[in-house]
């Protein structure tokens, strides 16, 4: 049996300030390694499941494992702890602090997340060989991070989700923001990384023509049962 | 890190940040100027006369008398007849005695009658002498040292010669007998720096053809005659006592308050002085609130400054969650850098207060004849200082309050 990074069960979830929407996942699970397109247009709650994937939401219902815990259970502190330790997130653009270098930017979910520090050996080291495996020159180390270009700081993004090899990568559609050849070279370094780390990844797009490059697609529909509400 | 991720973000803001930390600097900054003079007004205020006593006087109010006598500010209601003066002076505790006789003038500046001793005896700032910067003390009858204020003010060297006035802002000239300027005193800060000072004789001398306030038409005694009179004076205007030890103080304040032939008042310079600082004090209470209220004020800019931010800042705020930062990480970043944004703004303002003082000082010295010293920083500006980054700290905590707020609600995800 392989091992699961991420399990969904039961999962209900309502904004008690937005009474119209709520968002039920019966069943969802992630094997260690998997990757997974999970396709869906805006609005249909991709960021609401992020969100309670990383802890930052909690459901009302059900529960939600990552790795080998069960964020439902977790305080609030903790759960943060957890999502520093253990996944690894890249958003669709603005991902840097602009004013910080990217070797700060790399090294911000380590501050936070003690494990993974170590697991990440020498930190200094760490950094350079991600930069060299995403094809970013040593030199932009030092670099503060609005001085790169968009395609430089999503690969920035990558490496800042890879260091210390957390299990699960979540990323927003990473890739939005980038033109088509930046795009599918973005994506080649990305799954050769998660593959190198083996970690699991979890990519939300709209975009179906990306289905290929995954070993599974699933459509929100799929995923879950959204009600709306008169 | 987190510390240089603040110092950076800061960096990023670099406009708004360094408006927030100039004004709390120069808030700062007035602050303890304000606080600078407030002491350095009261050391000198209590530095004007020292070693003295007892003053004596006619019979009025202690601060009265310590306004007049060593301020020359106001005038005198009555005169100490001259038995008294030597009935005092022939006390056993008495061991010295200076008269001082007030009433005229010459130009904006007061003159004084005294003895010799006065130079001996009348000691400022912790028991430094009176001392000539040009000349010599009085010689001749109708010769006169004068103090530097007035000195500088009139441009007046040793040799000229000036004209008395009889009052004080008064047509009427003691023309007809001319002083010379025999010394000119080094400066002191104290009132004595705006006086006139000539013998006690002759302020007797130029009223010898006066009478009820105004000349005797027609008379003026030529000054080889005048020097041939008696000029021992009728009346003084007070006394400067110091005694042989100053355990009797008390006991001859008593036997002079109670002197039966004159009502007279004795008063310890000390204690006036501080009843006259208790007046003028709540002036440089007053300024000192006003500028605390600069600061103040500065630090609400603070606060407004970082609310301001919190917009523009949700998506960093979102990244640092991302990342695992806590809610409460959150709050202490926003506290960090309100106490960054106030420490520098307090330094920077120590920074102006001694390039200010630099400036200022030899300035202030003679135009009010106010010494502001130039120390390195005491406890005193370390705890006004801390006060200021802890106020700053604590303005900060209704944004933080906000941001802890938001970034809890926003998650990793910013909707706008």
């Amino acid at each position: 049996m392989t091992e699961t990074v991420l399990q969904l069960k039961d999962v209900q979830f309502d904004w008690t300030k937005r009474a119209e929407f709520s968002l039920s996942v019966p069943d969802f699970a992630m094997r260690k390694g998997e990757t997974v397109l999970l396709l869906g247009e805006s609005g249909s709650g991709k960021s609401t499941l992020l969100s309670l994937i990383c802890g930052t939401l909690v459901p009302q219902a059900g529960s939600i494992k990552v790795a080998d815990a069960d964020m439902t259970t977790l305080s609030a502190s903790a759960r943060d702890r957890f999502r520093a330790e253990r996944i690894g997130v890249i958003f669709q653009q603005f991902n840097l602090l602009p004013f910080g270098t990217v070797a700060d930017n790399i090294q911000l979910p380590l501050r936070f997340a003690p494990e993974r520090r170590q697991k990440a050996g020498d930190v200094g080291n760490a950094t350079q060989n991600l930069l060299d495996a995403l094809g970013l020159s040593r030199s932009v180390i030092i670099a503060k991070a609005s001085t790169l270009s968009v395609g430089q700081q999503q690969r920035v993004a990558v490496a800042r989700a890879l260091i210390g090899q957390p299990s699960l990568i979540i990323a927003d559609e990473p890739t939005s923001a980038l033109d088509a050849a930046t795009q599918s070279a973005f994506l080649d370094v990305l799954f050769e990384q998660v593959a190198a780390s083996g970690a699991s990844l979890l990519m939300v797009s709209h975009d179906a023509r990306l289905a290929d490059r995954f070993d599974r697609t699933v459509t929100m529909d799929d995923l879950t049962k959204p009600k709306v509400a008169v | 890190m987190i510390l240089r991720l603040a110092i950076a973000s800061l960096a990023a803001r670099a406009v708004t940040v360094c408006m927030t930390i100039l004004a709390i600097a120069l808030s700062v900054a007035l602050f303890l100027g304000v606080e600078k003079v407030r002491t350095g007004a009261k050391g000198s205020f209590a530095d004007t006369i020292s070693g003295t006593d007892l003053i004596v006087g006619a019979r009025s109010g202690s601060v009265q008398l310590l306004l007049y006598s060593v301020f020359r500010i106001g005038n005198a209601t009555n005169n100490i007849t001259w038995e008294s003066y030597q009935d005092i002076a022939d006390r056993p505790e008495v061991d010295w005695i200076v008269p001082i006789s007030l009433g005229d003038s010459h130009r904006q500046f007061r003159v004084m009658g005294t003895t010799s001793e006065f130079f001996d005896h009348y000691k400022y700032r912790q028991g430094q002498s009176l001392a000539l910067q040009e000349g010599a003390l009085m010689g001749d009858l109708f010769d006169t040292v004068i103090g530097a204020d007035v000195a500088e003010t009139l441009g007046y060297s040793v040799g000229d010669p000036i004209v008395v006035s009889h009052g004080i802002a008064s047509f009427a000239d003691h023309k007809d007998q001319p002083f010379r300027i025999s010394g000119i005193l080094e400066k002191t800060g104290t009132p004595v720096d705006r006086t006139v000072i000539v013998s006690l004789e002759a302020i007797e001398a130029i009223h010898v053809d006066w009478q009820n306030g105004a000349q005797i038409p027609g008379q003026s005694t030529p000054p080889d005659v005048i020097r041939q009179m008696d000029l021992q004076p009728q009346a003084i205007t007070a006394a400067l006592v110091g005694l042989e030890s100053p355990l009797q103080t008390f006991a001859l304040q008593r036997a002079i308050n109670q002197y039966p032939e004159e009502p007279l008042l004795a008063i310890l310079p000390g204690v006036a002085l501080q009843d006259l600082w208790a007046i003028v004090g709540v002036a440089e209470t007053a300024l000192l609130a006003v500028s605390a209220m600069v600061v103040v004020t500065a630090l609400i800019g603070l606060m407004a400054t970082i609310f301001a931010s919190l917009t523009e800042r949700r998506r960093e705020m979102a990244i640092y969650r991302a990342m695992g930062a806590r809610p409460s990480t959150i709050f202490g970043l926003l506290i960090l850098e309100a106490v960054l944004v106030a420490a520098a703004g307090a330094i920077f303002g120590l920074i102006f207060l001694y390039f200010g003082l630099s400036i200022a000082q030899p300035l202030i010295d003679r135009n009010f004849g106010l010494w502001l010293d130039i120390a390195p920083p005491g406890g005193q500006e370390a705890l006004i200082l801390l006060a200021v980054v802890a106020a700053g700290a604590i303005v900060s905590i209704l944004p933080a309050l906000r941001a802890y707020k938001l970034s809890l609600a926003d998650g990793m995800m910013v909707k706008t």
